[in-house]
């Protein structure tokens, strides 16, 4: 094994991106957590309505669960050693046997079984990404990403959480970097990971990802039978902005961080039109909360009295301004 | 409910439902450069949250009435308590769809071997007697 710089907790605003960030610096690589979410392609934009999650269609302002994981080993040529288990009591006893002997590593959890999660986030969330970084008697050492301070865990409460049941079960899914490539030519891995979020984001070929996906969304809500059905579409709108807005997402549905990484990745590369792009991208996010901020009074509207059109309108600009982003990064030699 | 993203004014509503903890996210300073920062919530995600919440919370209490008429099982109750509809439930115990609707029935219900009933009450967080003694008032 090599030699690991000793973990040191840092306050991340994702989960997943903030275990690999960490993770890589312990083993020498030292990268901010927005440019290894924009360097791994984190961003996307998918509304699903043929999945519905409890009644709800998918929404998602990022890519799937571990892909920041898969990003890094694709376009940071980091290599992991992952593992998924059958048995609870071998996933216990691997961890322990890791962590006893000094290694780092990252677990995906279920948040309904965290203990130290707030109790109105306990949701039945199966793809919360942790690192264990010690180990004292029965309880684990946390460094949760999206905690301010390390957290301990006892093993039983870390079982329930790895096993948990249902969509994305983590199957006590277990990763670590194995080799890290501290010399890594990030300009390279910047280049391609811009170019494949433009093409998903501008030439999906299905209507429910990237800006066509926003457009839909946008239509769905003009769509809405407010006087029919209040209580559905007030629901329908919050469920939009929790996926939006709820812890893990950096606000404004990831784009705030995705344009903190273009506007890293521009002065690392000297692009002002990089800077550029990046400064069209946190007017999107701003956008996007100002439709969250709609969204939000009229679910607490009483009276229903608030206009479907008009918060989709909202969505369409967001969507006109993506396309501005995506259209601007695409013209930029890199 | 502040919007635009800069540090200075990065809302700081401090709402319940994060119990204290504070959210990392990147904003930009006056000079236009991005950096991390935290935030004590929005009242806008506060909002959208309890909605959620309130409405699982009016489900349960219309069922925990259909419990006492036995015309419903405490699994639905306490599905709806934990935040679950029932295909969550379901594929949260590793079931079909339709056993949990079964043991939704109560005639089924009171049949369950304790297995199951130990399945349910471990998932619900609660003790099989509190699965099966569902009190007759609140």
């Amino acid at each position: 094994m090599a030699k690991l710089k000793p973990l040191e907790h840092r306050h991340y605003a994702h989960c997943e991106s903030g275990v690999v960030t960490a993770l890589l610096r312990c083993h020498g690589l030292d990268l901010s957590e927005p440019m290894v979410f924009g360097i791994t392609g984190g961003l996307t934009f998918a509304y699903i309505p043929f999945i519905k999650i409890t009644n709800m269609p998918l929404i998602s302002y990022r890519m799937l669960p571990g892909s920041i994981i898969k990003g890094a080993a694709k376009n940071l040529d980091v290599q992991f050693r992952t593992r998924r288990y059958r048995e609870k009591e071998k996933a216990l006893a691997e961890l322990t046997t890791l962590v006893d002997r000094g290694e780092i590593v990252g677990l995906q959890t279920s948040v309904y079984w965290l203990p130290y999660f707030p109790p109105e986030m306990r949701f039945q969330f199966n793809a919360h990404n942790l690192i264990v970084y010690g180990r004292e008697g029965d309880e684990f050492l946390i460094s949760d990403p999206v905690f301010e301070h390390p957290v301990r865990i006892k093993a039983d409460d870390l079982q329930n959480a790895r096993f948990a049941r249902g969509r994305l079960a983590p199957k006590g899914f277990i990763y670590y970097p194995v080799r890290v490539n501290p010399s890594i030519d990030l300009r390279e891995a910047i280049k391609k990971s811009i170019k494949r979020t433009v093409r998903m984001m501008l030439y999906a070929p299905i209507p429910f990802i990237g800006v066509k996906g926003i457009h839909y969304m946008g239509r769905q809500i003009e769509r809405l039978k407010i006087r029919e059905d209040p209580r559905y579409v007030r629901l329908f709108l919050g469920h939009i902005v929790r996926m939006q807005e709820e812890i893990g997402t950096g606000g404004g549905g990831f784009r705030f961080i995705y344009a903190a990484f273009l506007q890293e990745a521009g002065r690392l590369m000297g692009s002002t039109r990089l800077e550029e792009a990046s400064r069209m991208m946190t007017e999107a996010g701003d956008m996007w909360r100002r439709f969250a901020l709609a969204c939000a009074r009229a679910c607490k509207s009483k009276t229903g009295d608030f206009d479907a059109a008009e918060i989709a309108q909202l969505v369409q600009k967001c969507a006109i301004q993506e396309k501005h982003v995506y259209s601007h990064l695409k013209s930029i030699k890199l | 409910m502040g919007v635009i993203m800069k540090i200075s004014e990065v809302p700081q509503d401090d709402i319940k439902t994060l119990n204290g903890v504070k959210k990392a996210l990147y904003a930009v300073d006056d000079q236009g450069c991005y950096a991390k920062t935290t935030t004590g919530g929005w009242e806008a995600e506060e909002v959208v949250l309890n909605q959620v919440i309130g409405d699982f919370d009016e489900k349960a209490g219309e069922t925990a009435s259909r419990v006492r008429n036995n015309e419903t099982s405490p699994i639905e109750y306490f599905m709806y308590k934990n935040w679950m509809d029932s295909p969550t439930l379901a594929q949260a115990m590793g079931l079909y769809h339709w056993q949990v609707k079964r043991h939704f029935k109560p005639s089924i219900f009171k049949k369950l071997d304790d297995r199951t009933l130990a399945g349910y009450a471990t998932l619900f967080r609660i003790s099989v007697d509190a699965l099966k003694n569902f009190p007759g008032e609140d």
